[in-house]
């Protein structure tokens, strides 16, 4: 891939536990074009979330390089912004205050950063809500409040850990459409880490398939859907088609991770 | 996509909790008096509502009630500051150095427990017959539940709202400040009205004891003239200390953080 603006090389996670070291990641290797949106997806506890803690940079100990840019990084960069899966609002702060968050990191006037927060709520379907609090706003909603803090420090690339994960199907599918929206309207380099199948061809270029544990790279899918994409993709027929074939990758791998739950579930129950 | 937001609460509904909760007081105070009318609650021991009301106008005028109320507000108000100060910086050390918490978390707890109010001779030895003896038994009485409030709440940060700020690369000074303190302060918020409470039954419990001015010290003097509708109306006055101090409390903390 010519001049990729993120890259992955050899990724590798091992954390102690009581019942010996475990190996999250091993050799997990990919990289990214400027302006693409790739998933990881993956059965649950393949280690897609220990990916995206350690292309962040918050988790300090593991193996292999990131690199953005061409530079290499090793903790939280400003090129990185991130929206986590649970719910992370400031309930302290309002919507406008929220989102001007990173902006008052780097010492913007209040008139100006208060104009650029406006920006990116607008950006997000929330204008309006500038003065309500995370309280007073559905789960949904403080998910974009979520998005559009993340966008307003201007990330080189977005790195979203299933975002949507505690939301019903129809608030999924159309927060899906607003961030494919903004992604095509700011040519956004997003990384969205998923267990959702559909969310995942709905919104992506690309889709790493990985394993169950040790999480590695199974596959690499290409989806060639047009863009500019809605949710109404759901129901064409490629889509199925894709759909079908990533689920015949992950397949296999739930069954082991459904498998190896239940035999720890019984070890555990055992006197 | 857009949810409705919950609607606005019409003004006036925020008068009824404190309605209701005065129409209850006035209920109990009618259900007192008809029983102590009734002969059912001695007379010698609980004076009736209304003789508390009528003391009120002897109490105010003949009792330099105002200068004796507001040197108790002074002293409460000196530990409340003090408690604040000293108790969310203890807190916030005992969080930051692990080894230090559970060094001393415990004895701090312990101190919760104690009668300090006892040591009042030794206090007086140190300080003198003077206000700082009121001030310091309430500070020493009513810091704990502050130290161990903060450091429960700076605890309880949850992790994404602390890998947010991580992820936005804050230094370790504007973590504290901007995410883990406002994350904190309901928490805070509730050790530093425990701790007020206790300050207030120590500070009047102390000026009660050592006869130094002050709504304890008049309280003792009224009780030892066994007029019992004095005493229960200069009680009533330790009450409207209590009120002013939560509701300024309660002020401060929508003030600091307009949503819980």
């Amino acid at each position: 891939m010519d001049n990729p603006i993120l890259v992955a090389d050899k990724l590798g996670v091992r954390f102690e536990t009581a019942e010996g070291p475990v190996t999250a990641v091993d050799d997990v290797s990919f990289s990214v074009r400027q302006g693409e949106f790739l998933s990881i997806i993956g059965p649950s506890g393949c280690g897609k979330s220990t990916v995206f803690n350690v292309i962040g940079g918050l988790l300090g100990q593991h193996e292999g390089t990131v690199k953005v840019a061409g530079e290499r990084i090793d903790g939280p960069h400003k090129s990185i912004g991130m929206v986590f899966q649970e719910e992370s609002t400031f309930p302290w702060r309002n919507v406008t205050d929220n989102v001007a968050f990173p902006l008052e990191l780097t010492g913007m006037a209040k008139q100006k950063r208060i104009e650029r927060a406006r920006h990116f709520i607008k950006m997000v379907g929330l204008d309006g809500f500038e003065k309500r609090f995370p309280g007073e706003l559905s789960g949904g909603m403080r998910q974009r409040v979520s998005l559009a803090r993340t966008l307003a420090s201007e990330p080189k690339i977005l790195l979203m850990d299933e975002p949507f994960a505690a939301l019903d199907e129809q608030t999924r599918l159309l927060l899906g459409d607003k961030v494919l929206q903004i992604q095509q309207q700011l040519k956004q380099t997003t990384l969205l880490i998923t267990h959702n199948i559909t969310e995942a061809v709905q919104m992506s270029d690309r889709i790493l398939v990985m394993t169950y544990r040790p999480g590695r790279v199974k596959r690499i899918v290409e989806i060639d859907l047009p863009r500019p994409r809605t949710s109404d993709i759901v129901g064409s027929e490629a889509f199925g088609r894709y759909v079908a074939q990533i689920w015949s990758d992950l397949r296999e791998e739930a069954s082991r991770g459904m498998k190896d739950e239940e035999a720890h579930m019984l070890h555990e129950a055992q006197p | 996509m857009n949810a409705a937001a919950p609607a606005r609460r019409e003004p006036l509904a925020g008068y009824v909790p404190a309605a209701v909760g005065l129409l209850s007081a006035i209920a109990v105070f009618c259900v007192l008096e008809g029983l102590i009318r009734a002969g059912v609650i001695s007379e010698y021991i609980m004076p009736p509502p209304s003789h508390v009301l009528a003391a009120f106008g002897r109490v105010i005028t003949e009792e330099h009630i105002v200068r004796r109320f507001f040197l108790t507000i002074g002293e409460c108000l000196t530990t409340g500051v003090m408690i604040t100060v000293f108790g969310v910086a203890g807190g916030v050390l005992l969080h930051r150095y692990k080894l230090l918490q559970q060094a001393v978390e415990t004895w701090v707890a312990a101190l919760a427990a104690a009668p300090v109010v006892l040591a009042y001779p030794l206090f007086m030895v140190i300080f003198g017959r003077n206000a700082w003896t009121i001030i310091m038994i309430g500070f020493v009485a009513a810091l704990p539940p502050v130290i161990l409030k903060t450091v429960e709440g700076l605890a309880g940060t949850r992790k994404v709202l602390v890998n947010v700020g991580r992820s936005f690369n804050l230094s370790p000074s504007q973590q504290f400040w901007k995410i883990m303190l406002p994350a904190a302060l309901p928490t805070i918020f509730t050790g530093v009205r425990l701790g007020l409470i206790f300050a207030l039954i120590n500070v009047v419990g102390v000026e009660f004891l050592i006869n130094y001015g002050g709504l304890g010290q008049l309280i003792n003097d009224l009780a030892e003239r066994y007029d019992l509708p004095g005493t229960y109306a200069a009680i009533c006055f330790v009450i409207l200390v209590s009120v002013v101090f939560f509701m300024s409390l309660e002020k401060a903390e929508r003030w600091l953080r307009p949503v819980n």
